[in-house]
């Protein structure tokens, strides 16, 4: 300790240095236990009973329907992408040939489409689904936007997931005689398994919480859907139209915590099924 | 058995194609719909405008590109210097014990929905930027958006920077060590150097994040279309511009506000292409 500081005296720069980096590492940690703390102190006061109430009304804003509509479309949402994403990945891992013109532009378009802003994807939903297809505001349109958002997400997890998988597993497998699919679906995917969850449980960390995606293609009605074709406001959303109205403080408090439990339990999971693959 | 095997491989290939499909129908779409209302408005004027008045039909978008830029640089002077002094801390200083519960953390500070940083801002940076400046007004403004989105992109970078450091083999370290630099110094002059790539991709990476964030930035930045006097006066962004008049557009004003969303598209393609050289010239 004081051979370190004898050091840092005779360099003063080097010790400006070190200070800067505890004051941002400080900081960083701070600011991120006080938001979280911020809303969870101010909010938990006001989560209220009648906040879980079936029926949404002008004089009670309950958030069951709401979150009722986000278990539904993060299980729509899923029930679309994970197949799509899973079997891409699929193809790109064991199939493709490496370096083929064609997998370099899917990689080009997936790291695209990683990269467009949400609400880029919630005009585009309106403009396709809700608009060419006329679906209008609907959860169909919501999810299926949502899909599209998710997918590369989905992808490049189980992709890196497949790749984590030790070739030997594959040639045991081709040894006793099974085919490529037969290896695929029984060795490579369950060896993988835990990578693609915590890609998919991210995925659903996304769908929560995502707001300028669904206020043009699901809309902002706030009830159970009948229908896949009636609009419906999933959690995120109701936090906004709460908002903008602006005479709701307390209940977007109420929803600030329940969306960032969610979210924290969410991160939680993923971040276990990680940890369990990387032990394996 | 041979036919489901080749069944398959083309599922598979199918699916594979999806993310090409999806990329060019959102192109499509975006472009189809947004030309005509620039070609109509010209382009010169609904770029270099500084009138947004769609009641008078009046659409130049140039203080949302303004607003863009201001609150993205802001972000960056502060979710830069920051997130990757602190991703130096992780790779390090950090004991580790302390590692393993700031790292989840940080990861957790990226989980939150925007909605939510947005009504934070709302309830606690707006109050505290009116009382603490007397020139804003209202407290939402260029500044309020800048600290915000600079808290917001700071996992990003964090992620980015530490993996790029961390990626460095460990004999540039111990060789400047080894030369008789302090710890500080090799960090910054040996490994940072070699990890400079890693590092813009991150920033890049960020730049990304910030000018397409919506609905934390509609909360904060005051929301006015009009170019920003000072830092604290408000401002709107391109995104919000969209959201703010989308549900009530129709017709020139409707697919103005799409031309909007192509100019950002158009942005966030570039963003892309710097990425990609970046990464590109580090391999």
């Amino acid at each position: 300790m004081k051979e370190k500081l004898r050091e840092y005296l005779k360099h003063p720069g080097s010790f400006i240095v070190f200070i800067l980096i505890m004051l941002a590492a400080i900081i960083t940690v701070g600011v991120m236990v006080f938001i979280v703390a911020y809303i969870l102190v101010n909010g938990i006061p006001n989560i209220m009973p009648e906040l879980f109430e079936w029926e949404y009304n002008s004089k009670n804003v309950s958030m069951m329907p709401a979150i009722i509509n986000t278990l539904l479309m993060t299980l729509f949402t899923l029930l679309i992408a994970i197949p799509i994403g899973v079997f891409s990945a699929v193809y790109l891992a064991e199939y493709a040939k490496k370096g083929s013109k064609l997998v370099k532009v899917i990689r080009m378009t997936v790291e695209t489409l990683s990269g467009i802003p949400s609400i880029v994807y919630g005009l585009f939903g309106f403009l396709a689904f809700v608009i060419a297809l006329k679906w209008e505001y609907s959860f169909l349109a919501g999810s299926f936007t949502l899909a599209i958002m998710v997918l590369p997400l989905i992808m490049r997890t189980t992709e890196e997931a497949i790749l984590a998988v030790p070739d030997s597993y594959r040639e045991g497998s081709f040894g006793l005689g099974a085919g490529k699919l037969r290896t695929v679906f029984r060795i490579v995917i369950p060896s993988a398994m835990p990578g693609i969850l915590a890609g998919v449980i991210l995925a659903i960390g996304r769908i929560v919480g995502e707001t300028a995606a669904l206020i043009f293609t699901a809309g902002t009605t706030a009830a159970v859907p009948s229908n896949v074709f009636s609009s419906t406001r999933t959690l995120a959303v109701h936090m906004y139209c709460l908002l903008s109205e602006g005479l709701y403080t307390d209940q977007a408090y109420a929803t600030a915590v329940v969306l960032m439990v969610m979210v924290i339990g969410i991160n939680a999971l993923s971040s276990y099924c990680a940890k369990r693959l990387t032990k394996k | 058995m041979r036919a489901r095997e080749s069944v398959m491989k083309i599922v598979f290939l199918l699916c594979a194609c999806v993310s090409i499909v999806a990329v060019a129908a959102i192109c499509l779409f975006m472009f189809v719909n947004g030309f005509p209302a620039m070609a109509e408005i010209g382009v010169g004027k609904f770029l270099l405008g500084t009138e947004w008045r769609p009641g008078q039909n009046l659409y130049g978008i140039f203080p949302m590109i303004i607003g863009s830029i201001y609150v993205t640089a802001g972000a960056l002077v502060i979710g830069v210097p920051i997130g990757i002094l602190c991703a130096v801390f992780l790779a390090f200083y950090c004991p580790k014990k302390l590692y393993t519960f700031i790292k989840p953390a940080i990861q957790l500070l990226a989980g939150i929905p925007s909605i939510v940083y947005g009504f934070f801002g709302l309830v606690f940076i707006v109050p505290l930027i009116r009382n603490l400046f007397s020139g804003s007004q209202s407290g939402k403004g260029v500044l309020t958006a800048s600290i915000l989105l600079g808290i917001m992109v700071l996992p990003t970078i964090i992620e980015t920077t530490e993996s790029s450091l961390r990626a460095v083999p460990e004999a540039y370290y111990e060789g400047s060590l080894a030369l008789g630099a302090t710890k500080e110094r090799t960090i910054f002059k040996s490994v940072m150097t070699a990890a400079k790539s890693g590092v813009v991709s991150g920033v890049i990476l960020g730049v990304g994040r910030v000018i397409g964030e919506t609905m934390a930035v509609i909360m904060v930045a005051g929301n006015q279309a009009a170019m920003p006097g000072s830092i604290l006066s408000g401002v709107r962004t391109l995104t919000a511009n969209i959201v703010l008049e989308m549900a009530y557009a129709t017709d020139l004003h409707r697919e103005a506000l799409i031309a909007t969303a192509v100019v950002l598209f158009v942005f966030i393609l570039i963003i892309n292409v710097c990425f990609s050289l970046v990464k590109r010239s580090d391999s």
